[in-house]
């Protein structure tokens, strides 16, 4: 848990500058960055707007998936949506309903825009603003909840000044945050219409609303773009060069985050076969860091005791472009070795043809930690299919967009 | 009595088409020939009947969740299988894609799925035909075709058994594999196999196929039914399932909502979608969900009506699908164009999801191809909302069998996720009172 978390914080600090965290604090609006090349594609940074929508704290938001905020008013098919755009690495602007901490919901425009690096054009992050769609107040039915309501609304401070102000203020005031909620709960109490706060009926944000998602948006994007040149990895908002190094889509690589067991992806049609892919668990086995085995072929595992022969069939299953279990003998970076029973099966993708091998490592006699009884060969093997699922539906559709 | 001629599709290894002699057939097989002292693995799930709470179904919502297990379980014994050459070709050679257009519709090229057999004829008249056991049906699969029984806990907890016998006495639900698969992972669930119930939805076997795809917790592996008449091959009931991850172009169709039952169950129509449709949704409890859909399809049963039903999403949006394509084939009625491609609009297929044998097809997949194909299938507007008031007057009748709308909420302890945070969870919907926790 703490290499995630560390893994988390570098996500945000390698990239940018100090100063970014500073700047994106400037922002009144709700917004959270994510990371798709960590495992479970977490939540990385949450502005302080966000928290306060939403009613959670710092530390019950950063390491999760924004599907906490998720509840059973909110659309099924626009949550598909989201995760199409995320897979075509592509914006979307939909309307969404979310729960905050206490289990309100609440309807918002979510406003989503993938972050590439200049230099090989992959996903780096994911930055989502969220607009709340404030429309007529409805009292929810129910004992105890008008007043609660009313606090709600009074807690957060955007969607006050949407109705007092009616234009768009970056300060809040927390004085008149007090005031405006006195007025609103006025409005409330004074509300004919004492009907169930219809969480069904879908929110329609209008255009302003709409606009001052995209212009936060694209605040934000200029500070992560701007205190990226000083790290020397720099972001912008459109991909450039998609410079292609055997690079994965973000979708593929959330896919293959899900699996945990120990494995790698080898592409055959560049030069020396090298990993194009290393899940944490593999690395936590060697002992490498992932940037010491991406780009490298396999052979580095391999260390003065190690079979040739085993190596032989290996070389020739691969070439047969067929599948192998094998027990080869393996060394970790420290140079201790271990047993390795490792298992190779090409990989096809959509158009039938083979894209990958995958190499699954299972360290022979190390307590089986799959409590629920799966057989170490049965776990290699559904690591195989889940991997050809992965690779075969990701590159069916229509191709991350070039804008 | 109404017939068409089609090849039907290969589902195991050991399917024939004349009649087989009942004694010893020295093939493994699940009858009473073979079945003594026979195991297979063994998963049981717990049975998720809990109140939705606002923080969704299962615990661990925080994270991408990882692989779940009876995810793995299946994926790796179905490459098991796929290694020691059980299927009758590699799914994952053929050639794929998805339609560019508005919907996406999703076409294959596989030229190994259909066979160059004389074509048998099938009765499409009738929705509800009686089990006949002299035809092939899953008793007479290959062990080795089944991959693990698959039950409701009677503890409250999953648990994984890989060699358990197989008690033909529990009547055990399995899950086998499907020898000419549509994608990786195509298996057959087969409710009570040893109960040889005929292709027909009851409440139980239904709630057992959405409990199955909660259990995954995979939104791409789907699970779906084609009732007799609606291209089911095999009169012994059974559910398909397989995974592909991409969004079937049904699941992005638009919908109009209809209505909310009381048990929460909320019903949409499709719009904008070549076939017409039902969708349901929510509900206090899996089961009340799943009531909603088997009651409709008891109902369309009833009334000789076939259908296809599509369980996506985990078990959360189900698609009921009444159709007339078979008949209108079986009275001459679609054009020769069509007939040609050979596509028989089975549930896959009215979701978006096209095998084409010929590469021609392949190759000019279109849109409007599929789009014209499906429209085909799917009811007349007017016949569409006959049905709909047959379903509603079936089903709207105000209790949904489990006297709603007073359920009373379930402990606090229950909706605790696995994360450590607590907080207050608010039950939407009909329930009058807030959990506070």
């Amino acid at each position: 848990m703490e290499s995630q978390l560390g893994l988390i914080e570098q996500s945000f600090n390698v990239r940018y500058s100090v100063w970014a965290r500073e700047a994106l604090d400037e922002f009144p609006d709700n917004f959270t960055i994510t990371d798709p090349s960590i495992s479970g594609h977490p939540i990385v940074f949450a502005s302080w707007g966000f928290l306060k929508m939403s009613g959670y704290s710092k530390e019950e938001v950063i390491g999760k998936n924004g599907r906490i905020f998720q509840g059973p008013g909110t659309n099924r098919r626009s949550v598909m949506e989201i995760r199409e755009a995320i897979r075509q690495e592509r914006p979307i602007q939909i309307n969404l309903l979310n729960y905050r901490k206490d289990g309100t919901p609440f309807w918002m425009l979510f406003h989503m825009r993938p972050v590439f690096s200049k230099e090989d054009g992959r996903v780096i992050h994911f930055v989502a603003v969220q607009v709340p769609i404030l429309r007529k107040l409805r009292r929810l039915s129910g004992s105890g909840f008008g007043g609660r309501n009313g606090v709600n609304l009074c807690e957060d401070g955007s969607m006050l000044r949407e109705t007092v102000f009616g234009s768009c203020r970056r300060e809040v005031c927390s004085d008149s945050v007090v005031e405006l909620g006195r007025v609103l709960a006025l409005d409330s109490v004074l509300d004919s219409d004492n009907g169930e706060l219809e969480v069904e009926e879908p929110c329609e944000a209008n255009d302003s609303e709409k606009l001052r998602a995209a212009t936060a948006i694209n605040n934000i994007l200029s500070v992560l773009t701007h205190y990226s040149e000083s790290t020397g990895r720099s972001v912008c908002g459109k991909r450039g060069s998609l410079s292609g190094m055997g690079l994965l889509g973000s979708s593929l690589i959330i896919s293959l985050g899900r699996i945990k067991q120990s494995f790698v992806l080898t592409d055959p049609h560049l030069p020396d076969m090298p990993i194009v892919y290393a899940s944490d668990a593999f690395l936590k086995l060697t002992g490498y860091a992932r940037d010491e085995v991406l780009g490298r072929n396999c052979r580095f595992l391999s260390g003065v005791d190690t079979d040739s022969s085993t190596l032989f069939q290996i070389k020739e299953s691969i070439r047969m472009e067929q599948a192998c279990t094998v027990r080869i003998l393996n060394y970790r970076k420290d140079n201790n070795s271990f047993w390795n029973l490792l298992h190779i099966s090409p990989v096809r993708n959509a158009t039938g043809k083979i894209a990958y091998f995958v190499g699954v490592q299972i360290e022979e006699g190390c307590r089986n930690q799959d409590r629920q009884g799966l057989s170490p060969e049965m776990r290699q093997l559904s690591v195989v299919g889940a991997v050809k699922v992965a690779v075969r539906s990701l590159s069916m559709g229509a191709s991350p967009s070039k804008s | 009595m109404l017939r068409i001629k089609r090849v039907p599709t290969v589902v195991s290894n050991y399917q024939k088409e004349e009649a087989e002699d009942q004694k010893g057939c020295g093939r493994n097989c699940l009858r009473n020939c073979c079945i003594k002292g026979a195991k297979l693995p063994l998963y049981t799930y717990k049975r998720i009947n809990k109140i939705v709470s606002g923080k969704g179904l299962l615990g661990h919502e925080d994270k991408e969740p990882p692989v779940a297990f009876l995810d793995s379980l299946l994926l790796g014994e179905w490459e098991d299988r796929m290694q020691r050459g059980l299927f009758r070709y590699d799914v994952t050679a053929c050639e794929t894609k998805v339609i560019p257009g508005e919907h996406g519709f999703i076409a294959q090229l596989n030229e190994g799925r259909h066979l160059k057999k004389r074509p048998t004829e099938f009765r499409v008249d009738k929705v509800l035909q009686p089990f006949d056991g002299n035809k092939f049906n899953f008793t007479k699969v290959g062990q080795e075709e089944v991959l693990f029984q698959f039950e409701p806990s009677e503890d409250d907890e999953v648990q994984f058994f890989p060699d358990a016998p197989i008690d033909v006495e529990n009547s055990p639900s399995v899950v086998a594999i499907n020898v000419s698969p549509i994608e990786y992972g195509h298996v057959l669930l087969i409710p009570r196999i040893f109960e040889c119930l005929p292709q027909r939805i009851d409440r139980e076997s239904f709630l057992l196929a959405l409990d199955m795809a909660a259990e995954a917790a995979n939104p791409y592996f789907r699970l779906g039914y084609n009732s007799l008449g609606a291209f089911a091959t095999i009169n012994h009931l059974h559910f398909q399932a397989y995974y592909l991850a991409v969004p079937f172009p049904i699941e992005k169709a638009p919908t109009k909502k209809i209505t909310t039952l009381d048990g929460g169950v909320k019903i949409s129509e499709m719009l904008n979608y070549p076939v017409r449709g039902l969708v349901f949704e929510g509900g206090n409890t899996l089961q009340d969900l799943s009531d909603a859909v088997s009651d409709s399809c008891i109902c369309l049963q009833v009334n000789n009506i076939p259908y296809n039903v599509l369980i996506s999403d985990c078990g959360k949006r189900v698609f009921l699908l009444p159709q007339c394509y078979a008949e209108k084939q079986a009275l001459g009625e679609v054009s020769a164009e069509l007939l040609d491609t050979q596509v028989n609009p089975a549930v896959w297929e009215i979701s978006g999801h096209m095998v084409l044998k010929r590469k021609k097809d392949y190759e000019e997949a279109s849109e409007e191809n599929a789009w014209r194909l499906l429209a085909e299938v799917s009811l007349s507007e007017e016949r569409f909302q006959e049905v709909n008031a047959l379903i509603f007057e079936a089903i709207a009748g105000g209790d949904n069998g489990n006297g709603n709308g007073n359920v009373t909420p379930q402990p606090p302890e229950e909706f605790n996720p696995i994360d450590k945070s607590s907080h207050p969870t608010m039950v939407v919907g009909n329930q009058e009172c807030l959990v506070l926790q």
